[in-house]
């Protein structure tokens, strides 16, 4: 079976955010950087159904800049086996569609059984690509899925829908599922693992090669949302803090009385 | 400009987010029709024509053959704008629509700015303009961000629609959230765990403040992903919607699915290392401290 996860690296999200000088992204100086949160479900996922059936090759997907192959190792020590890195410095000007094209123009002669994502990045949070992908290799795909299960070349899958609901769906391989949060536990990679992982393949290769398409959008401009909320902010010793917080319990609701 | 609204039904019942729709039409001064996989038994109080399927024949989750289905509304309806909610029936289909019609897509929307749709970034610390190089956009709208200012009127005129395309995954029903634990929707005061506790032993440090204060505890999804905090207790748009007299949100960071659950919350107190936390924005006071130092502060000051 031939397995495909695409990730993404992303900023930590407790980062103090900058905006880019052209205003079109935010500065990836200064940045911690980690694997989007989603796709530790999707790599996880993959590596449990590498394992379940055995015979199986599983491929790890990047796309960015160099610093993204740190990412990488810790999918590969997770337990990917190969690992293909299209090097792009600048992956947030392509949109949604083009970095699926990307992606699908990668997989499109590979004949890949099953394909993971996330549902989506913790960044630019589209939700688009995983699913475009399924649709320009032409196969079925479930979304936000918090369950998944594989028998006799098929998919069963729990896919989460509001208020916690689940609807079950099912199809057969080869299909694409994006991973939503609570699909399972990834693991830690272990020492060993680690260092196993240094001596996997990992390729590398331009984005350009890969990139037969023009994007619909583009992004005029990020920037910082006004403040609307405008609470109170109390900073300072917790001591104090928590003498002020009552106070204004006291004042403001009526839970201590 | 003409706007086709993609609504929404569910165990048969249409949805009350695709009024939403309505009002982002409405706002943006657009022409609207409607499109539901849904039935003539649950139809949705609007003024326009509504092209429906039948719920019953093409399944209420069936992506190929709703998004063939939509596609052929299109053809026929020519909009400029083709409008979903952002929630788990819209993110999945409209990416299939975009895709078919070559048009530019923007996901999660909050505002239309000169025409430009804005959607947030980086867990809504950051908002971002998306211009379109195509004709046709197609978006997804936030969960709440437009809405009625009254209650919906009107009578569609009822087009049925049909195909015979083929489907690619087959639905098997649904499965209700796990019933049973607490029921947090009553509760006055709620104290909840996020991230920030960082290992369950700190859990205590949560029941304990809820404890003093008289109230439960609740929990924001990843500490109930982690298996340390009951599904019952978790707060947000795939938990509970609560709406308490006092909300603390200990180590939250306030991303949207889980505001979705307490922003009607009669006064919140947030409880955060990062002073930019988007959580700042529902918060009525943000305490930007550590949460293992003041929390057991703030409690043993209550409890004295
Ligand atoms: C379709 C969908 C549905 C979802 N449904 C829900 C839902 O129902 N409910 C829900 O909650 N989420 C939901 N989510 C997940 C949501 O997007 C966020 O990932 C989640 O709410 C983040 O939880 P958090 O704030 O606890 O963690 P984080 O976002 O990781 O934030 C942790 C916060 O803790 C702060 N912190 C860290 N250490 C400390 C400390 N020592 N003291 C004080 N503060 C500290 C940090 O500054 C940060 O702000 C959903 C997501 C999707 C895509």
């Amino acid at each position: 079976m031939k397995i495909l996860v695409c990730i993404k690296q992303v900023p930590d999200m407790e980062s103090k955010f900058k905006i880019a000088g052209d205003a079109t992204w935010y500065d990836s100086g200064d940045l911690a950087w980690r694997m989007n949160e989603y796709d530790e479900y999707a790599v996880e996922q993959a590596v449990q159904l590498k394992s379940q059936v055995g015979d199986a090759d599983l491929t790890v997907l990047c796309i960015g800049p160099q610093r993204v192959q740190e990412t990488m190792k810790k999918a590969l020590a997770m337990g990917c086996d190969r690992g293909v890195h299209i090097a792009d410095d600048e992956p947030f000007k392509k949109d949604p569609f083009e970095i699926a094209s990307i992606i699908a123009e990668f997989a499109t002669d590979k004949k890949f059984d099953m394909i993971f994502t996330g549902m989506q990045s913790q960044d630019r949070g589209s939700a688009q690509v995983g699913i475009l992908v399924a649709e320009l290799l032409n196969i079925p795909s479930i979304s936000t899925v918090v369950d998944f299960a594989f028998a006799d070349g098929k998919v069963s899958a729990k896919r989460e829908l509001e208020g916690g609901i689940k609807a079950l769906v099912s199809c057969a391989t080869p299909a694409l599922v994006t991973c939503q949060l609570g699909m399972n536990t990834p693991r830690y990679p272990t020492l060993p693992n680690i260092m196993k992982a240094k001596r996997k393949e990992l390729l590398s290769f331009p984005a350009a090669d890969l990139l037969k398409v023009e994007g619909k959008q583009e992004t005029a401009k990020v920037y910082f949302p006004e403040k609307k909320g405008g609470g109170l902010v109390l900073e300072g010793a917790a001591g104090d803090l928590a003498d002020q917080l009552i106070q204004i319990l006291k004042e403001k609701t009526a839970v201590l009385a | 400009m003409k706007a086709l609204l993609v609504a929404e039904y569910r165990d048969g019942q249409l949805l009350a987010s695709s009024y939403e729709l309505v009002a982002f039409a409405q706002e943006l001064g657009a022409d609207s029709a409607m499109f539901l996989v849904g039935s003539d038994s649950a139809l949705p109080q609007y003024d326009g024509t509504l092209h429906l399927a039948d719920s019953g024949k093409y399944s209420e989750f069936n992506p190929a053959v709703h998004k063939q289905l939509l596609l052929d509304v299109i053809a026929k309806e020519q909009p400029e704008m083709v409008v979903f909610s952002h929630s788990s029936y819209g993110w999945d289909l409209a990416p299939r629509i975009s895709l078919a019609l070559g048009a530019a897509h923007a996901s999660e929307v909050v505002e239309i700015v000169d025409g430009v749709p804005v959607v947030p970034v980086c867990n809504a610390k950051l908002r971002r303009q998306i211009s379109a190089k195509t004709d046709q956009i197609v978006v997804t709208l936030q969960s709440g961000a437009f809405g009625l200012s009254s209650d919906p009127v009107g009578t569609p005129t009822v087009e049925k629609i049909d195909t015979d395309t083929a489907a690619q995954v087959e639905f098997g029903g649904y499965e209700e959230a796990e019933a049973g634990g607490v029921d947090l929707s009553k509760a006055e005061v709620i104290v909840s765990a996020g991230r920030g506790i960082g290992k369950p032993e700190n859990l205590t440090i949560i029941e304990d403040l809820a404890r003093a204060l008289k109230g439960e505890y609740g929990a924001s999804r990843p500490v109930v992903d982690s298996e340390w905090v009951d599904h019952s207790r978790q707060v947000g748009s795939t938990g509970q919607t609560v709406s308490p007299k006092l909300y603390v949100a200990c180590g939250i960071s306030g991303a949207i699915q889980h505001l979705a659950g307490m922003k009607k919350s009669e006064y919140v107190i947030a409880i955060n290392t990062d002073k930019d936390a988007p959580i700042g924005e529902v918060a009525d006071v943000l305490v930007v401290a550590d949460l293992k130092e003041f929390v057991p502060a703030l409690t043993a000051k209550l409890t004295a």
